[in-house]
């Protein structure tokens, strides 16, 4: 079987236990209901205030967390279905049971090893994520020594110099320490270890923030060119809305574990439906004088609530200055405005 | 002359480490006026807050100023002993950093440190502290102050946090505020707020900020004027406007092409070449040769001076004194005598008329050819 995407992720929903009590515990909803699709060689953006959930979206699919509810597909196969999604028929429409409830799937886990290759993610922080006493050999060549991708030690190091060459690293980089590079030549050998198992599709978490401006462009310009040449797919989490406008051809926007809104780049950075998206791009500092006089920001009242104290209904109620009682009583579910730009609000 | 409110001038900082001399600062000048906002901009390690942290005088243990003067009203405050420092630090100038918790203490509540700052600076009875930090933190907008300053800052989100900090900064009224990165590690609709904050506080009570960022966009929304800083020195100032649209030091046009274009979003970036300088292996010349793509053989051998490029806007860059020499061509023209151009330009002609570029007019000595 095979798809238009090669990622697709469907009411993905990750619940962590929290302690809350002396016996009792609180579901924290980190990811909650979460749908979208990744074609081959696209990049999809995702953003988001610090802990809405966007690293949990990207280790939940990957699996490196076992997921709560949600199913994922790769290339059309299912790679596991956690139970919980509502089935459709050939034509979208959602299959209901005898009782008229929807039909729901069953849990369904698949030995994931081959698609552990094809899907690989690469971190924010260059300096803890890797072994400061490994080797840059070592490093990239670790996951060819777990995946058995060589024939002999010639073939080995072959692969490595080769990796190295396409992330910008010279070969006589290979036999030094990880601690001996700088930020951005980290951030290089991370991704060669990411790229050593040929991979389809590239998990990104941050991996520019930690890095000084005129280095970010020079990682940001790599991971362009290896798109270009390897036709991998990003999901590409940051915080720098211009950075992440840059290189994404769509962007989704997170809120306290739920999507907002999901349209092409440049329609959302245009046109922001979501009253959050909105607000979100209007309180992006502009480096552009003209613009930055010339604007209007939107300044949101308060803080992020709790994700262990979630508003009822829209979790953006609470700072929102279009809510209506609605909202404080149903959840928006999100629904596509034309042309696949995707808006969950009430009134918007 | 006026006087300004703050005058750095040429300073020279550094620090004793197992491999050297850290020369972080060298040569640093820059004037503050009342009411206006600086923005010291650069990449890590140029010497930003190391050049903040020298006019607090709250330098780790190895570090000194070991070049310059910092004049506060026209007096030189690094020669001040310890007690009128202590009085300069929140009376005179106060500063806010990145991690909040960096200044304030975990195991006692705000309202305790609050009033603290205050009783040591003023003579308020303990009443009238309580009464002014409840004041303070409703000017920082801090809801519910009179709860709040039973709260201990782990109770506190991060933009709270912030504008706790604030709120001690301005206890004693400073003239001016200086800020080190103080919304990076903020969410952009958290940074928005404080930035709000700060524009607002600086026009209601009239003081003079210093923001120290590498955020370029933060740099564009709040300052009148700019610093760009590389490798400890100054290489361009101007106003917003000046350093966006007219950048006249490779260094600064570099770091602007770098980041995504804010009409054109998709142009592909061009990053600067090369590595962040390493302060323990400085070249001769100008601190940014070896990344730079324009580097004549003069930019290895000597540090260039400050030029005017235009009104109130100076860069060092060798390139810049290479097009005064259209400029002595012109005033030759105009029969202006030799001396006066050289005065202007640093151009002069030699015995068989061609022109030459000497180096005594920018403090160095000798003459020298641009050659590539
Ligand atoms: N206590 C110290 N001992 C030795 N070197 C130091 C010390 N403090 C700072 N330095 C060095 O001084 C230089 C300038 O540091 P500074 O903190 O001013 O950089 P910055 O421009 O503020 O950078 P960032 O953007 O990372 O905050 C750096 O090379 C730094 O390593
Ligand atoms: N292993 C975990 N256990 C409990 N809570 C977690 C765990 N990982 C993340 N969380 C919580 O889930 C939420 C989303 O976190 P995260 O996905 O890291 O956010 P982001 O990457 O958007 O900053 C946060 O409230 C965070 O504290
Ligand atoms: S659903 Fe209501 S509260 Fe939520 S964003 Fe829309 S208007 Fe605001
Ligand atoms: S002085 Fe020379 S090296 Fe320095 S920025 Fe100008 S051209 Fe480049
Ligand atoms: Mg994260
Ligand atoms: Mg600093």
């Amino acid at each position: 079987m095979s798809s238009e995407y090669l990622i697709e992720v469907e009411h993905l929903k990750q619940y962590f236990p929290i302690r809350t009590g002396f016996v009792k515990t609180t579901p924290l909803k980190a990811v909650d209901d979460i749908s979208f699709a990744i074609k081959p060689g696209e990049t999809l953006g995702l953003v988001g205030e610090s802990g809405c959930g966007k690293t949990t979206v990207g280790r939940t699919l990957l699996q490196l967390y076992r997921p709560t509810g949600g199913r994922v597909k790769y290339d059309g196969e299912v790679i596991f279905d956690a139970g919980d999604v509502p089935e459709t028929d050939a034509s979208g429409e959602v299959k209901l049971g005898s009782d008229g409830k929807p039909l729901l799937s069953k849990r369904l886990s698949v030995n994931m090893l081959p698609y552990r290759k094809k899907m690989q993610m690469v971190f924010q922080d260059p300096y803890s994520s890797l072994n400061p006493r490994m080797t840059v050999e070592d490093i990239i060549g670790e996951p060819l020594d777990v995946h058995k991708l060589y024939a002999n030690k010639a073939e080995r190091r072959e692969k490595i110099l080769n990796l190295m060459e396409l992330v910008g690293l010279n070969a006589e980089h290979a036999t030094r320490y990880a601690h001996e590079f700088s930020g951005g030549q980290r951030q290089r050998i991370g991704i060669a270890r990411a790229l050593a198992v040929d991979p389809r599709f590239i998990v990104c978490d941050e991996p520019v923030s930690a890095l000084d401006v005129s280095i970010q462009a020079q990682v940001v310009n790599m991971f362009e060119d290896l798109q270009q040449k390897l036709g991998v797919a990003y999901l590409f989490i940051a915080h720098d809305l211009l950075v992440v406008n840059h290189i994404s051809d769509r962007i989704a926007v997170m809120y306290l574990g739920k999507m907002m809104e999901m349209a092409d780049s440049d329609e959302l950075m245009n046109n922001p439906i979501h009253p959050y998206t909105q607000s979100l791009l209007s309180a992006v500092p502009l480096p552009d004088p003209k613009s930055a006089r010339e604007r209007q920001r939107i300044v949101l009242e308060g803080d992020v609530p709790s994700p262990l104290n979630m508003p009822s209904g829209c979790p953006f109620r609470t700072r929102c200055r279009y809510a209506t009682e609605q909202c404080g009583a149903q959840r928006p579910a999100l629904t596509d405005r034309g042309n696949g730009h995707m808006v969950a609000c009430w009134n918007k | 002359m006026s006087e300004h409110l703050l005058s750095v001038k040429n300073l020279h900082t550094s620090f004793t480490t197992d491999n050297g001399q850290v020369h972080a600062v060298n040569g640093v000048s820059f004037d503050l006026d009342a009411g206006k906002v600086l923005g010291i901009v650069g990449e890590s390690g140029s010497g930003k807050s190391v050049t903040a942290y020298s006019i607090m005088q709250i330098l780790a243990e190895n570090g000194s100023i070991t070049g310059g003067s910092i004049e506060y009203k026209g007096e030189d405050i690094t020669k001040w002993n310890r007690k009128q420092m202590s009085s300069f630090r929140g009376k005179c100038c106060s500063i806010i950093f990145q991690d909040p918790m960096t200044s304030l203490n975990p195991v006692f509540s705000i309202g305790s440190q609050l009033q603290e700052a205050i009783l040591l600076h003023t003579d308020k009875t303990k009443a009238e502290a309580r009464e002014r930090s409840i004041e303070l933190l409703k000017l920082v907008g801090v809801n519910e102050p009179a709860k709040r300053i039973k709260q201990y800052p782990f109770e506190l989100s991060g933009g709270m946090r912030q504008r706790v900090m604030i709120a001690m900064a301005l206890a004693c009224e400073p003239d001016i505020l200086i800020a080190d990165e103080p919304t990076t590690a903020l969410d952009v609709t958290i940074q928005a707020q404080i930035l709000e904050l700060m524009q607002d506080l600086q026009k209601k009570l009239g003081m003079a900020i210093i923001m120290v960022t590498h955020d370029l966009g933060v740099i564009a929304t709040m300052c009148d004027e700019i610093i760009v800083m590389y490798g400890g020195r100054v290489c361009e100032r101007g106003t917003a406007d000046h350093i966006f649209y007219e950048p006249a030091h490779e260094y600064t046009k570099g770091l602007l092409r770098s980041i995504p274009n804010v009409d054109n979003a998709k142009e592909r970036l061009v990053p600067i070449a090369g590595n962040p300088i390493n302060l323990l292996n400085m070249p001769a010349g100008c601190a940014f040769c070896s990344r730079c793509d324009k580097a004549m053989k003069i930019c290895l051998e000597a540090v260039p001076a400050e030029r005017p490029v235009g009104k109130d806007h100076l860069a060092s860059c060798w390139l810049n004194d290479l097009a005064l020499q259209e400029k002595a061509e012109t005033l030759t023209a105009e029969g202006i005598p030799a001396e006066k151009i050289q005065e202007q330009t640093g151009w002069k002609k030699d015995g068989n008329g061609e022109w030459v570029y000497d180096l005594a007019s920018s403090g160095q000595g000798g003459e020298v050819t641009f050659e590539q």
